[in-house]
């Protein structure tokens, strides 16, 4: 009698909880190397949206290559929140089953990327072979490590940057398809993502350079100690900008459009731009990022949009079949 | 003929078994293949073309299927020795190595893949004295023979390199040949040569004469399975392959590439030509077996 009493009064009580506070549950479907990020911020925004509505949110997170991810989410993956790597694999949710509206960008503020990174270079200890800047890169005798660009979100930005690089240089197209075409003879490997590539580099010993995001080379230090790498910083790189959005489909499928919404605006927020910089993201608030001004070097950027017309023209001139990276490596 | 078949069968359920078979089979192995088909059917035969005979489309055919060949063949010589070292000897731990044997089935191949790029990398455990020694012999291969690039063919390093790709799927191909061959060998009994000792013949002819007939089926099986597993490999080779284009790109790999780009048709191209190439070969091999065991009959 008393045992039954008190399984009673435990499923009233169970029950009563649950019916005071709700409880949802997001899926983030983010890119590689977000990893440490959104472990960190997950567990302030479930403290946030606690605070502030009484409600209990589950966030699970899946990482993986960013095309990858954005596959899964057009085959179905029900994805409340997709932060990636690449406009271009955000835009392809739409192009391929309308999962969001087109102008998906423009909801959220600074083009939807909340944080920002850039592209470096990882050199080991002492830097052996000198490595300066992009053009010490094309040296004979000079290996590179950077994956391959058509597998992997990070690898484009990589090309790209040295693209860019070689632009501003010499001025013509022509000698920036030289100059990339040169770097690539000196990569020994093309790993299918980022983090294996860092994986060859730190982890195998191959190599002398990584070409690598910004954030990633901070966490090669942090995980491997800053006395077998260092971090170059060329003059002149990239804006690399991982944009955030909703899936509209799922939300209204799920009825979490509410807290979707909030959880993205939560990383603009003080805090969340904090953990950002945390974890060697670059913040866009101004007054965030200047706490973080001793950690991120200034250098010269160049932007997507301005350098290459937007994801969608540098996606079919360089990385699409028969694309210049393509020709490359035509025989 | 089936019909006349269901007939005369003097079993009970033949019908429903069939039946069970055939759905079986549709839903586990015919529907997915038939969709790749279909994907593919809407594209025009010129787009088709120019997609299965893209230049590094053909160079990751021929490393796929070559590599996968070779290794195959070698699973086949020293899968047939562990075999016959398993089911004829017995020694202290034989059922640990027996067991051993399963690994490559059981490790998920993203784990191999990365075991063994470790273990054969230049700074690795065995790739820091055998690399050299595979660049030296390169080397001296090169001398000796001018006009074949032995660099290109066999490649110069042992991960990151086509040596890797043949590391890799020879691994993960071993238990095929094993396993297939070892009930056979079980089932052989050692007296059968001691007959042939008996009646005269020396070793080589109990070997070619006695033995090898009654194993040539099981062994080109495990031989096709092995194979056909390699072809088929992904997530171990990549860790270990390098994946430069046009040198050490695996077909499955280009399929990853195409879907990477939302490029479905494409990529289910490539996987068309791959499954007929395979079908035909495993054919092929069929009809090999079924020749050897009539030939061996006597």
């Amino acid at each position: 009698m008393k045992i039954k009493t008190l399984i009673l009064a435990t499923l009233a009580l169970g029950i009563t909880a649950a019916a005071s506070a709700k409880s949802v549950e997001l899926l983030n479907v983010s890119y590689d190397p977000t990893r440490e990020l959104y472990q960190e911020f997950n567990s302030a925004f479930i403290k946030y949206w606690k605070a502030k509505t009484g409600d209990d949110v589950i966030i699970k997170q899946s990482h993986g290559g960013s095309g990858k991810q954005a596959r899964s989410v057009i085959d179905g993956l029900p994805a409340d929140v997709v932060t990636l790597a690449l406009s271009a694999d955000i835009d392809a949710l739409y192009t391929n089953g309308r999962l969001l509206p087109q102008d998906w960008q423009k909801r959220l503020p600074q083009n939807s990327t909340p944080y920002t990174s850039t592209i470096v270079f990882l050199v080991r200890k002492g830097n052996p072979k000198g490595v300066r800047d992009w053009d010490d890169l094309v040296k004979p005798g000079v290996s590179v490590i950077t994956p391959n660009p058509k597998t992997s979100g990070g690898a484009r930005w990589n090309y790209l940057a040295a693209w860019g690089y070689a632009r501003h240089k010499s001025g013509t197209e022509e000698a920036a398809q030289k100059f990339v075409a040169a770097l690539y003879k000196n990569v020994p490997v093309l790993d299918s993502g980022a983090r294996g590539a860092t994986t060859t580099f730190v982890q195998r010993g191959i190599g002398d350079v990584a070409i690598t995001w910004e954030n990633e080379a901070f966490l090669a230090l942090k995980e491997f100690g800053a006395g077998q790498f260092e971090i170059v910083v060329p003059s002149l790189s990239i804006l690399a900008e991982p944009p955030v959005a909703v899936v509209d489909k799922v939300v209204k499928k799920k009825g979490t459009a509410g807290v979707a919404k909030a959880y993205l605006e939560y990383l603009y927020s003080d805090e969340g731009q904090d953990i950002a910089g945390r974890n060697f993201y670059r913040p866009r608030n101004p007054a965030v990022a200047a706490k973080y001004a001793s950690v991120f070097p200034q250098l010269q950027l160049v932007t997507i949009d301005a350098e290459f017309g937007g994801w969608t023209k540098a996606q079919k001139t360089h990385f699409a079949d028969g694309g210049v990276f393509d020709q490359i490596y035509a025989k | 003929m089936l019909l006349a078949r269901t007939q005369r069968s003097v079993l009970p359920g033949f019908g429903l078994s069939l039946g069970f078979t055939l759905a079986y089979l549709g839903l586990i192995v015919l529907v997915p293949l038939a969709a790749a088909f279909l994907k593919t059917a809407g594209m025009s035969w010129p787009d088709f073309w120019a997609v299965a005979s893209s230049p590094r489309v053909v160079a990751s055919f021929k490393v796929s299927f070559g590599i996968s060949l070779f290794a195959a063949l070698v699973n086949a010589v020293f899968g047939l020795i562990l075999a016959w070292v398993l089911v004829r000897y017995s020694f202290p731990g034989r059922r640990l190595v027996d067991g051993l044997v399963d690994l490559p089935f059981a490790l998920p191949t993203a784990v191999a893949g990365i075991a063994l790029t470790a273990i054969y990398a230049q700074n690795g455990w065995v790739g820091q004295w055998l690399d050299p020694l595979w660049a030296r012999g390169i080397q001296r291969l090169s001398n000796l023979i001018p006009w074949v690039n032995w660099p290109e063919f066999l490649g110069v390093k042992l991960a990151f390199d086509r040596p890797g790709i043949f590391i890799a799927l020879t691994f993960i191909g071993l238990p095929f040949v094993v396993r297939t061959l070892q009930p056979v060998l079980n089932e052989l009994e050692p007296e059968l040569e001691e007959v042939a000792a008996t009646l005269g013949a020396n070793r080589w002819q109990t070997m070619t004469r006695v033995v090898f007939p009654e194993l040539m089926p099981a062994l080109i099986t495990g031989f096709a399975l092995a194979f056909a597993r390699a072809v088929g490999e992904y997530g171990s080779v990549v860790f270990i392959a390098g994946n430069m284009p046009m040198h050490s790109e695996i077909t499955p790999l280009l399929i990853i590439t195409k879907l990477e780009q939302y490029d479905y048709q494409g990529a289910t191209a490539i996987a068309v030509v791959m499954l007929v190439a395979s079908f035909v070969l495993l054919l092929c091999i069929n009809l090999l077996q079924k020749w050897s065991r009539r030939y061996y009959r006597f």
